[in-house]
């Protein structure tokens, strides 16, 4: 190790200013800090600092979003053989969906990556880590069948017109993987919704071996298929076709798990936009005026990428609401609107991911109330002033 | 007895806890005081260099008020000030006998006097230095009537000293501080009382409205037991002494001398033996540094290690610091420190498994821990921060100097030490004190 830092120390001036390699002293600066902590001290403030820093809480969702990457790389070979018709073992599967899934992983990582490094040296600031967790949110809410260039594409948009002319990460207003999704949604509709990309090596001509479609369940629902929502249990453990990440809650409550304990996601966003989502279709059962608005609150979160959203994209800490009691009102306002939009607009089956960003625009507002109630509190307990009180 | 219980806030799990044992009293060679241990303080000097002085002759003024006059804390002879950039001037030295003569005040029956005797005598030795004020945490004016006056008896910080320790025998001396300051606020003296312990000495005291606490630092600052006793709106002001420096007043008034020792805890897991050490306010530092140092590569802090200065081989003991910490200097490269699991890593957040091990103690060093970002988490600073604040946003409005906002979120309420275990938590390694300091000046310069 004490070769390394030395090759590092002595390669170091050429990436300084006048170096002749100056032009890359942030990606020099970016692995640099990656293999190892700097060894800067403190010099004003506090004398000590936690040892957290933001690459360590990155690479923990990162890790949280590891069990619903494993599922879905084994889900997407599950559901190619079972399209097939064959079988195969669970190891043979999650080959098939490994070979699947990384090429989208590779493209969103290497094209967004490479804009986070050249917007980060035109400003000459460190690489932020942000995109460690963007880039693998992008993958698992996408189709397998997604061409790279569309995803390419979206990263593209995403990280450039969403993060970097705002001011790159902690500066955005809305999640760039959800915009990056929504703009693949809405300039690519064909290649992410309807019932062709869901399964690897399908698209709707080569539809139908045992009359088996690639339809999520939300576009059962959407087209009033009810029956063929898949059983509550294929819906919550993930043996259903979807986006990526999106199918196993199993996969997905582990992650929630691991949010929770380090104390990295918000428990309290989680639960109000599962409260919110629930408050909503319940509201709708009572209406029961047809029979999407008739499925059970279980059945709702189960469906799509409601858990996915709630978990990981809800949680997004610069995107979210910041104050404690914002978050509540955030949280509960994505569930009722992801809901909302579901049930109300065939066209849009995926409420969630237009939820999110719609809440996205408000949390300022949200944010704001709070703080103006804050500022009213405290006049309140301003002395009155009881100058120009008339005698009795 | 109600105890306040505070639930937010932070106790940092740092090794080396003074032993309840004190040392004799340590001599001083020197003595310094410091003008950038003060806000808004530029001395201009009274005595001249090779002046003999007794403690309590005075040394300098404040060219901004000069009714603010500081005394020396222990007779001797004046040195030439050490200057800085700008010819401003550093420190103040004096050369310290081995016994200490002191002014005579002459002894005073507190109960026969009237604020206006008091605040003179306290000027003139120059304890009035020792109060200070919310807003802006500096000394307060000579002619200003408080609305309250606050002492917190107790300190949460990391490795702070035990007042019930050190005290214990100038109960009498704290007693007559209290009954002399009860008589220059329009409202009452505040005592913050730890109510976790079940003998404190504090308790029996007169004259003075008894608070008691309970939770994790910062419970033991003083703004925190103003804001959940009687919060501070804006346009009043309150003040605040440290319990050593209200036994010192005491002391003026019964014994008629400024009598400017102290015990302080020497702490920290550098420090040889950590115990307690009856020094001189601003002596110099060398000879107990020496006696204590394991190693070379350290970082002395006078105060504790959140809102201490750090102190070269050469330095004084801060005017208001009570506490000598000893740390390592965290100058070393980590190979992929953020990867590893972390068993030997304290965090506020659960991201290391050093959470598993509740209650180890741990060594901790200077290093930052990682690069300075944008902010990023949410809700870190409100879990160490027990105020009704919204202490992002109030952070947010002193960065974009919006001074009307600055007020309405609270800043009159705040010192720069509240906000030290955000310093200590944010992810983005943002200096919140600092940012804070600056916040609180740029107001007062608008409002004077």
């Amino acid at each position: 190790m004490k070769g390394l830092r030395k090759y590092i120390d002595s390669i170091k001036p050429n990436f300084r200013k006048g170096g002749r390699f100056a032009k890359l002293e942030s990606t020099f600066d970016a692995f640099e800090t990656f293999l190892y902590v700097p060894k800067k001290v403190t010099l004003s403030g506090s004398h000590i600092r936690d040892s957290v820093d933001l690459k360590r809480t990155m690479i923990i969702v990162v890790i949280a979003l590891m069990p619903s990457l494993i599922f879905g790389m084994w889900n997407v070979g599950y559901q190619f053989h079972k399209a097939m018709g064959t079988s195969v073992s669970i190891l043979a599967d999650f080959w098939f969906g490994f070979q699947a899934v990384l090429p989208i992983i590779v493209v969103s990582y290497v094209t967004g990556l490479a804009i986070e490094f050249i917007s980060a040296q035109i400003r000459h600031h460190e690489v932020n880590e942000g995109f460690l967790v963007t880039g693998m949110l992008i993958p698992l809410i996408m189709p397998v069948n997604i061409p790279l260039w569309v995803v390419a594409v979206g990263t593209a948009f995403a990280v450039i017109f969403v993060k970097e002319v705002f001011g790159g990460t902690g500066m955005n207003i809305f999640n760039p993987a959800l915009v990056a999704r929504a703009f693949i949604f809405f300039a690519y509709p064909s290649e992410i919704s309807g019932d062709s990309p869901w399964i690897f090596g399908f698209d709707n001509n080569l539809m139908g071996v045992d009359g088996i479609t690639g339809a999520t369940a939300l576009s059962h629902a959407a087209s009033g298929h009810m029956e063929s929502i898949p059983s509550l249990s294929d819906l919550f453990f993930g043996f259903i076709p979807g986006c990526i990440g999106e199918t196993s809650k199993l996969a997905i409550l582990i992650g929630a798990l691991i949010l929770i304990i380090t104390g990295i996601g918000s428990l309290r966003i989680m639960l109000s936009v599962i409260t919110g989502g629930v408050i909503m279709t319940l509201i709708f059962n009572l209406i029961g005026a047809n029979t999407y608005m008739q499925i059970d609150p279980m059945t709702q979160l189960m469906m799509g990428g409601f858990m996915f959203g709630a978990v990981f994209m809800a949680t997004d800490p610069v995107t979210a609401s910041q104050t404690p009691s914002g978050k509540i009102v955030y949280g509960v306002l994505i569930g009722v609107f992801a809901i909302l939009v579901r049930v109300f607009n065939p066209a849009y089956p995926e409420g969630m991911m237009l939820s999110i960003l719609l809440m996205n625009t408000f949390a300022p507002l949200i944010d704001h109330v709070v703080v103006q109630n804050n500022i009213r509190k405290r006049l309140k307990r301003l002395p009155k002033i009881t100058n120009n009180v008339e005698p009795k | 007895m109600q105890i306040i219980k505070i639930k937010k806030g932070l106790d940092i799990p740092l090794k080396g806890v003074a032993a309840k044992v004190t040392g004799g009293f340590f001599i001083p060679n020197y003595v310094a005081i410091k003008p950038a241990d003060f806000v808004n303080v530029l001395p201009r000097m009274i005595v001249n260099p090779g002046d003999r002085v007794k403690a309590g002759t005075p040394l300098f003024k404040n060219k901004y008020d000069e009714r603010i006059v500081f005394t020396s804390p222990v007779s001797g002879v004046v040195m030439e000030p050490i200057r800085g950039d700008k010819r401003l001037i550093m420190e103040i030295p004096v050369k310290a006998d081995q016994d200490i003569f002191y002014e005579e005040f002459g002894r005073q029956d507190i109960s026969s006097m009237n604020a206006e005797d008091i605040r003179s005598l306290l000027t003139k030795s120059g304890l009035w230095t020792y109060i200070r004020q919310r807003p802006y945490d500096l000394i307060p004016s000579v002619d200003a009537t408080p609305r309250d006056i606050y002492i917190s008896t107790f300190d949460t910080s990391p490795l702070a000293p035990d007042y019930n320790f050190v005290l214990k025998e100038k109960v009498t001396y704290f007693q007559a501080g209290i009954d002399a300051l009860a008589k220059l606020s329009n409202g009452r003296v505040h005592l913050g009382l730890d109510g976790s312990l079940d003998n404190n000495i504090f308790s029996s005291v007169k004259n003075a409205e008894l608070h008691y606490f309970k939770g994790p630092h910062p419970t033991g600052n003083v703004s925190v037991q103003i804001h959940h006793t009687k919060p501070i709106n804006k346009g009043e002001t309150i003040w605040h002494l440290n319990p050593q420096d209200v036994a010192m007043i005491g002391k003026l008034f019964v014994d008629g001398i400024y009598d400017a020792r102290r015990t302080i805890a020497l702490t920290g897991p550098e420090a040889r033996e950590p115990f307690y050490q009856e020094v001189v306010v601003g002596c110099k530092l060398k000879p107990i540094i020496e006696s204590q140092t394991k190693q070379q590569h350290l970082r002395v802090i006078s105060g504790n290690v959140l809102t201490g200065s750090s102190v070269s081989a050469e330095g004084f003991l801060g005017y208001y610091h009570h506490q000598l910490t000893f740390i390592t200097e965290g100058d070393y490269y980590e190979f992929a420190g953020w990867a590893m699991p972390g068993f030997k890593k304290f965090s506020n957040s659960r991201v290391f498994f050093s959470w598993l091990f509740p209650g180890k103690k741990y060594d901790f060093d200077t290093n930052y821990h990682g690069g300075h970002r944008p902010l990023v988490m949410s809700g870190q600073y409100e879990k160490v921060f027990p105020f009704n604040i919204l202490p992002v946003y109030l952070v947010k409005a002193i960065l974009a100097q919006d001074i009307e906002k600055m007020e309405s979120l609270g800043i009159y309420e705040v010192a720069p030490e509240d906000f030290a275990l955000c310093d200590y938590v944010c992810t983005s390694k943002t200096e919140v004190q600092q940012i804070v300091r600056e916040g609180m000046e740029m107001l007062r310069k608008e409002m004077s």
